[in-house]
């Protein structure tokens, strides 16, 4: 579980993030969602520990992140994995070789030990023929699933995807979200995505946090939010007609 | 001030070059590559520059030597002096913040505008050592191509010299041979570990901070080319100054 408190973050005069305070819980998916600039790069940014909030803390499973030492902040960010927009696929590497990447870096197995982990996980996403190929040949839906390999391979506790499904077709980008929340509730992993994509919000959003100019304007799950009349959640949420009659249905049928 | 601040960046970066390193049998493998990509890919184009500026250095020597009274093996000297003292560590230097300068900034800098260098620091690795130390340690061996350099160089200074008419191999090797002083060897090596160290750290720099997309990277890659050399051209005067005078 991942707890936020009070967390604000400023670049010179810009505050990003004034004052957000959440949890995410274990085992469950949970959205963040806002407009460009709200700042939700920024946010996982400092979930992930790359960025140091000014003012708040964040906590992973009661350990506080600034109150931890060098080797210990090591540690936690070793149980982290994260998926990147772009996927962030070594590209000098092949696709087992980067799915093996953070098993070569932080445990002592045996090559046949790492290999079969690889295999393992590629399996679970599907990409047991594409283990000697480069990033480069493979298409972006298969460039996300490695990602998700890589990132899962070393059993983290805590999973961060940075729109996962950006510039991926929309079946795809279904595969990519189901993809991510078996993995969450397999493995009872803390996963936290920022998304844009509001068929994920309807997909997979069990908890959904709505940021608006850094601050929480809204949360609640992907249930509440066809129910909220919150008027900024819903002029996002619903900006597409398609959307708005979907939630209108909604709302008749539970009439 | 931006240059005061990019400098401080460049010495905290060489600190952290040091710090928490990566695990050796990972590290093992980036140096061999990096030795691959850096020290045996430049030999090509260093043997070939070598070669054929030690002959034009020998032919401008000896075509501008018209008085009778100066013996003809001066021209084995002259080269051997030019090639040793200044072509090979310092224009071969050169040469290589264009070739190898430029490969390491747009190789971090892609790592960089694509979230890669953003990964490493994600899975909590040391990406400053990660990237920019086995650079370094396969450019320690950067005194391997200056040597073939020095060697080519004289080698095609002699081609040019016996092939062009100029002077007898005899005389072109009595030249080469005629006070030689063993320092000079020494001189030239540590200009080319100096040198080394620039090559493999400003370009690593301007990959490693660079933002933007692939523009940028581009225009990374001049500024440290450029900056590669203005340094290398510096420290080439410093050097000289404190060794040889």
């Amino acid at each position: 579980m991942i707890e936020v408190k009070n967390v604000h973050k400023s670049f010179g005069d810009a505050h990003i993030l004034k004052g957000i305070s959440t949890s995410f819980e274990k085992g469950k998916t949970s959205l963040v969602i806002g407009q460009s600039g709200s700042g939700k790069t920024v946010f996982l940014k400092c979930l992930l520990g790359l960025f140091q909030p000014e003012e708040g803390s964040i906590s992973y499973d009661g350990k506080i992140y600034s109150e931890l030492d060098a080797n210990q902040k090591r540690e936690l960010r070793s149980e982290m994995g994260m998926v990147f927009q772009g996927s962030a696929l070594f590209d000098s590497m092949t696709i087992m070789e980067n799915v093996m990447f953070p098993l070569r870096m932080f445990t002592k197995q045996s090559k046949s030990e790492m290999e079969d982990r690889a295999n393992f996980v590629l399996k679970r996403v599907k990409l047991e023929d594409a283990h000697n190929k480069m990033p480069s040949e493979a298409s972006g839906g298969m460039q996300k699933r490695v990602a998700i390999a890589r990132a899962i391979v070393n059993k983290p506790k805590y999973l961060f995807c940075d729109e996962p499904n950006s510039g991926l077709d929309p079946k795809t980008a279904i595969v990519i979200d189901n993809l991510i929340q078996e993995i969450t509730e397999e493995y009872n992993i803390t996963t936290i995505i920022n998304s844009h994509d509001m068929n994920s919000v309807m997909e997979i959003g069990e908890k959904i946090v709505f940021l608006k100019d850094g601050l929480k304007a809204w949360e609640g799950s992907k249930e509440n939010i066809f129910k909220t009349d919150n008027e900024v959640v819903t002029d996002f949420v619903y900006s597409s007609e398609l959307f708005k009659k979907v939630r209108q249905m909604y709302l008749e049928e539970r009439q | 001030m931006k240059y005061l601040h990019n400098i401080g960046a460049y010495f905290i970066m060489i600190k952290d070059m040091f710090r928490k390193p990566t695990k050796w049998s990972v590290m093992k493998t980036l140096i061999f590559k990096d030795i691959d990509d850096l020290i045996i890919g430049s030999l090509g184009i260093v043997a070939f520059i070598s070669f054929f500026v030690g002959g034009v250095v020998t032919i401008q020597t000896a075509l501008n030597i018209t008085s009778p009274i100066i013996p003809k093996y001066l021209v084995g000297f002259a080269t051997r002096q030019s090639i040793i003292l200044e072509f090979a560590p310092t224009f071969i230097s050169i040469i290589m913040a264009g070739k190898v300068g430029s490969f390491i900034t747009s190789s971090i800098g892609t790592m960089r505008v694509t979230e890669q260098i953003d990964a490493l620091e994600v899975m909590g690795i040391n990406a400053i050592n990660y990237l920019v130390f086995p650079k370094f340690i396969a450019l320690m061996l950067y005194p391997f191509v200056i040597s073939i350099a020095m060697f080519l160089g004289i080698i095609g200074g002699m081609a040019a010299c016996v092939y062009g008419g100029f002077s007898t191999l005899d005389d072109y090797i009595t030249g080469v041979q005629l006070d030689f002083i063993p320092f000079h060897i020494t001189y030239a090596f540590i200009k080319t570990i100096v040198f080394a160290f620039v090559l493999a750290t400003i370009p690593s720099f301007h990959g490693y901070f660079m933002k933007g997309g692939a523009l940028e990277v581009g225009k990374a890659s001049t500024t440290a080319f450029v900056w590669t050399s203005v340094v290398i051209i510096l420290l080439n005067y410093v050097l000289t100054q404190l060794l040889l005078s």
